[in-house]
């Protein structure tokens, strides 16, 4: 299916994947029991659980194609902030509510269109797990943009916050869309997709969703991160250090 | 009908083993004696979400997280479906939180008690897990209907949790010297506080009596008590851990429920936070549903 020369970045393709997966579940975790409302606690924990999951197949799969004998663990475990390649947005402090929902929203309108072309990639076991996830990104983004609409057409406190919220977060968007080598190559292959094509899916779902929330669209400013090339910003070294503490202190034991 | 003999007759559907549904007749102490308990057993699920949630985070593999994730999850499930059973005594859910948050509820004391290892997640899966069981197995068929119905659907989950836990501690003592040191800390940590969670001996046991009677319990705390014992015992040798040797000490089971436990500080004031860091959220939730009412968008165009 590849050349040699692409199995680097296939591997690389899947591997932002699954640390984007990985990443937001992990923040989404730290929620769980301090929710704003019983029913949050579980929405989160709900889709928290969808995208570790999803992470893990794609972990594997991962590793798989790297060929070095990694599975999920050494490589959710092991790997340096610099070899980490989720998008700079899934690693972005959970603030408040409105932030942690936020963020969610923007996610889940790229991840749902991205699922759905990735569907039918040339690579069958990338397209199954796609196939899967478009169901549960589909949920996720019913339950975030709920939020969304609810917090900016809710109080005046509310809006406020949650417009907040999306000029800060904003900026984070851009390269979900920003196709480099890995993303082209992929593409032209046929396991990629054309992110242009899902960026004009996400544009009109956030213009629904901010119209129905009575909120504005930030502007598009430069942005400096490039997390699915490992350049991150100073967040993602703690959630890291947290994450593979024991198996960091326990060198090759087993749990 | 007076009071006495619809007593009487509630008493007599009772002892012929009958359920009583939210419609039916029932005395008042039974309806307090049930708010009580149930409110109560609500509140621990809740509660008890913050000590495992301590280590999602954390999580030594990706597979123990999910599994961590959705036993904290089920926990909060559980308290959702505890609370609604309870709403069916005439009581509101937005109340009894009031009642956890002010401190003026109960819930249970094990939950006070810190994780500070791994190996605590799956001691509390094992044996507080393993404890609950015990103690609710009985409650399925509970007199009161919703109850027991809740009772059946919890049970299942919490035999999962509690193997969960022991296949964590399994995998602790067969891995290296610092994991056996770490499960048989945990153990050491949580036996004492696990067998406190029958409550009282029989002869402090307020309630046990009129419990008993009603059906909303079928056996006496020191009944349970032993059959946790006799079942936890080999499970331990299984491990290769040691269950520590002497007797509880009731004196630390009325401080901790008096509130000076390791931890009833910290898991209140974690519960009210995210209440108060919560409440413009669930202001806006009430704002929003309330201008979505059918006839508000026409009203105000
Ligand atoms: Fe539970
Ligand atoms: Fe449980």
């Amino acid at each position: 299916m590849s050349t040699r020369g692409d199995s680097g970045n296939h591997g690389a393709f899947v591997l932002r994947l699954a640390d984007s997966n990985l990443v937001l579940a992990q923040r989404l975790g730290e929620w769980i029991g301090h929710a704003p409302a019983l029913e949050e606690d579980l929405g989160l924990a709900n889709t928290a659980l969808d995208l570790l999951g999803q992470a893990r197949l794609l972990l594997t799969y991962a590793g798989a194609l790297e060929g070095r004998g990694r599975d999920e663990d050494a490589l959710a475990y092991l790997r340096e902030e610099g070899e980490y390649l989720n998008c700079a947005l899934a690693e972005q402090p959970n603030g408040d509510f409105g932030d942690t929902l936020a963020r969610q929203f923007l996610f889940d309108a790229w991840q749902l269109p991205l699922y759905e072309r990735l569907a039918s990639s040339r690579d069958p076991q990338l397209a199954a797990i796609a196939a899967r996830g478009v169901k549960e990104a589909r949920y996720h983004l019913r339950y975030s943009s709920g939020w969304v609409v609810r917090l900016g057409d809710g109080t005046a406190e509310s809006h406020g916050r949650v417009q907040g919220s999306l000029e800060r977060l904003w900026p984070y968007t851009a390269e979900l869309f920003d196709a480099d080598d890995i993303d082209r190559a992929m593409q032209v292959a046929g396991i990629g997709v054309d992110l242009g094509a899902v960026r004009v899916d996400w544009e009109q779902t956030v213009a629904a969703v901010l119209a129905e929330a009575t909120l504005a669209r930030p502007g598009d400013r430069p942005w400096h991160w490039y997390g699915k090339r490992g350049e991150h910003g100073e967040h993602l070294g703690h959630m890291l250090a947290q994450m593979q503490a024991l198996q960091r202190a326990h060198p090759g034991a087993r749990w | 009908m007076d009071t006495a003999a619809l007593e009487e007759r509630f008493q007599a559907r009772i002892d012929a083993d009958e359920r009583i549904e939210p419609k039916d007749w029932m005395p008042d102490g039974y309806r307090r004696a049930l708010i009580r308990q149930m409110a109560q057993h609500a509140h621990s699920e809740i509660v008890g979400m913050l000590p495992e949630g301590n280590w999602i985070t954390r999580a030594p593999t990706l597979k123990r997280k999910a599994i961590l994730m959705a036993k904290v999850q089920d926990e909060g499930g559980h308290g959702a479906y505890l609370y609604g059973a309870t709403e069916t005594l005439g009581v509101t859910r937005a109340a009894l939180i009031e009642e956890l948050l002010a401190g003026s509820a109960k819930y249970s004391s094990i939950f006070n008690y810190p994780t500070p290892t791994w190996a605590d997640i799956g001691a509390i899966g094992w044996l507080v897990d393993g404890a609950a069981i015990m103690n609710q197995i009985p409650l399925c068929r509970c007199s009161y209907g919703p109850y027991a119905r809740a009772m059946v659907r919890i049970c299942k989950e919490e035999s999962f949790h509690q193997r969960q836990g022991y296949d964590i501690m399994l995998a602790l003592a067969r891995g290296t010297e610092a994991q056996r040191r770490m499960a048989q800390g945990a153990l050491d940590r949580w036996w004492w506080p696990a067998l406190m969670m029958f409550g009282p001996p029989d002869a402090e046991s307020k309630h046990s009596a009129q419990s008993m009677r009603w059906k909303v319990k079928r056996f006496t705390n020191d009944e349970l008590r032993e059959r946790f014992i006799e079942f936890t015992v080999p499970q331990a040798e299984y491990l290769g851990l040691s269950i520590p040797q002497g007797t509880i000490d009731w004196n630390e089971f009325h401080e901790v429920l008096r509130g000076n436990g390791p931890c009833n500080r910290e898991r209140l004031e974690a519960r009210r936070r995210a209440h108060q860091n919560g409440g413009w959220v669930r202001e806006a939730a009430l704002a929003y549903a309330e201008k979505h009412r059918s006839g508000y968008r026409e009203a105000v165009q």
